[in-house]
């Protein structure tokens, strides 16, 4: 065929290599080929990892108390992660990819889809928008380009390993296709998790090329209809277009481990209070109101310690995003699971039933309550973005940092706070 | 924390009233009215590359004679292209100092601008890059 046909779309995945690192590295280059990793929040387990960390043998997701006599002898520099750095960077590499093209679904903090159709000389585009995000902001990535988003997750795969591809790979071509498909295992597909592979094993499907040539009935009756999609997907056939707009959350969830074990009532509310006061915010920024409350609160699992695990969902009268409301029903649900005697590790909230505010069901009698509430937040949410976050808060908050998480290997804060900007 | 928020009395009925672009006519009017273009942003005016552009605290005396002092901001941009004379923020083998960029041929030279430092030459075993173009210097009076 001479011409591609119209319908073919060309979509891009542009993905930043160990992003986080990457970040640490811009503020630090003497860590440039030096190994760095990353940790989660409380300084938990390994999350990004530099390729020097990897040949080291250093796995995702490892806990760092497994490995911190290692690190020391290898000389690995460690990190607490830093979002306030890596949104503010993600922010900007997203500014960059925007100026490529209008249509661009940014899917998460490292990695966005582009849509290139109509795009000639994509392997030279392609190059271009890595030197620009390169030059303009300092951050490797890795691009793979592919007429659906899950042939372009496995394109980028084979971008990123490092054998002379020049961080850029094109699999449009439906010969490259049948070759790269072969040598992907299933479990390695975008959607594919990890109990999914096993059902497709069994029947000996194994790569993403068996998958491919699968019978879609069959993959259906086994994998839903997500699994059905991802055939199509693997075929060359959109069945996941971009979604350009980004959708509102279906739930907003805050909570993070205690940097030490908590016992106290007291003290856990008001951590709990902190994080029903993020997430009453992200509910207001979003223009949405919430119907329940759900709490969590569980002690360390990976302790051996008698274990507590338990939840409680309070469901309001109508929807709100006022943080005083929502934090008096969270402590209310906090109050009906906690039990006195265990060491605490970790309390959360979850706001779902979320609808749009200006869809929100009134009640009768409360509407006055509720116009008042709604100018105190506006008030206080303009105070805190003038002044800084948690100028203003509620006195169920505290002022007691204990329950604070551990974070004590973490950068500065080099784009978002005047008083840790780089110095040199 | 003593601080006491005064409220608005309570609105009875939440009634949206259209707004008006044209002012109604009390008194008389200023005569700059039609004159107002809005409040200059020094944002706009410091910073070409919003992306790109990173701000640094100097510390050391290295470069006085082009009037940056310890403690000044410096604005940096990545965008911009480091040319012969550009005062840039390097990185030379792994650490970060701002210096005059001279290109001569192919021999890079980093010039400090106070006698008390030496020109730092960039030979080839060395790891140099230029991290950005120092595109302004802000410098508070004390």
């Amino acid at each position: 065929m001479l011409f591609t046909p119209s319908n073919k779309k060309v979509l891009a995945l542009v993905d930043c290599n160990s992003f986080y690192c990457s970040c640490e590295r811009l503020f630090a280059p003497h860590l440039e080929k030096k190994p760095v990793v990353v940790l989660s929040n409380n300084d938990g387990c390994v999350v990004s990892r530099t390729d020097e960390a990897k040949a080291l043998g250093i796995p995702m997701g490892i806990p760092y108390f497994k490995i911190r006599d290692f690190v020391k002898k290898h000389q690995v520099a460690v990190f607490s992660s830093n979002y306030a750095l890596y949104g503010d960077i993600s922010a900007r590499i997203m500014k960059v990819l925007s100026q490529f093209t209008p249509e661009i679904e940014v899917y998460s903090i490292d990695e966005a889809f582009l849509d290139l159709t109509g795009f000639s000389n994509l392997q030279e585009y392609g190059l271009k928008i890595r030197e620009m995000v390169k030059k303009l902001i300092g951050i490797p990535v890795s691009i793979g380009m592919a007429p659906t988003k899950v042939l372009a997750k496995v394109a980028n795969r084979i971008a990123k390993k490092k054998n002379g591809h020049g961080g850029i790979f094109d699999l449009n071509d439906p010969q490259t296709q049948d070759s790269v498909l072969e040598t992907i295992d299933v479990q390695d597909i975008w959607g594919i998790g990890y109990k999914s592979a096993e059902k497709l094993n069994r029947i000996k499907i194994k790569t993403a090329k068996d998958l491919r040539d699968a019978n879609e009935h069959t993959i259906q009756k086994l994998l839903t209809v997500v699994g059905r999609r991802i055939v199509r997907e693997l075929r060359g056939e959109l069945c996941l277009p971009l979604e350009l707009l980004r959708k509102d959350r279906k739930q907003i969830v805050c909570g993070r481990g205690f940097g030490k074990p908590v016992f106290e009532l007291e003290e856990i509310k008001e951590a709990l209070a902190n994080y029903v006061t993020l997430a009453a915010e992200r509910l207001r920024k979003q223009k949405s109101v919430c119907g329940t409350v759900q709490v969590i609160l569980h002690t360390n699992p990976f302790k051996n310690t008698t274990q507590y695990f338990n939840q409680a969902s309070i469901t309001l009268l109508t929807g709100t995003s006022s943080t005083n409301t929502l934090i008096r029903a969270a402590s209310m649900g906090l109050e009906r699971i906690y039990q006195q005697g265990f060491e605490y590790k970790k309390v959360g909230v979850i706001l779902i039933n979320l609808c749009p505010a200006n869809r929100n069901q009134m009640d009768l009698l409360s509407y006055r309550s509720i116009s008042s509430s709604d100018s105190c937040m506006e008030a206080i949410d303009k105070i805190n973005a003038r002044m800084g976050r948690n100028a203003l808060k509620f006195g169920a908050c505290g002022t007691n940092d204990d329950w604070k998480m551990l974070a004590k290997l973490k950068s500065r804060c080099y784009t978002t706070k005047w008083n840790e900007i780089l110095a040199v | 924390m003593g601080v006491v928020l005064k409220l608005k009395p309570q609105k009875l009925l939440n009634i949206q009233l259209p707004l008006f672009s044209s002012s109604v006519a009390a008194g008389f009017p200023s005569p700059a009215e039609d004159y107002i273009e809005g409040s200059l942003d020094l944002n706009e005016h410091l910073i070409k590359h919003p992306a790109a552009t990173f701000f640094v605290k100097v510390s050391g005396d290295s470069m006085v004679g082009a009037g940056i002092f310890d403690g000044d901001l410096l604005v940096v941009d990545r965008a911009l292209e480091a040319k012969n004379d550009s005062i840039v923020l390097a990185v030379v083998n792994g650490e970060f100092t701002v210096k005059r960029l001279r290109k001569i041929k192919n021999k890079i030279t980093l010039l400090p601008e106070n006698p008390k430092h030496r020109p730092i030459e960039i030979t080839d075993g060395m790891d140099f890059t230029v991290w950005g173009v120092v595109a302004h210097v802000i410098h508070t009076l004390k």
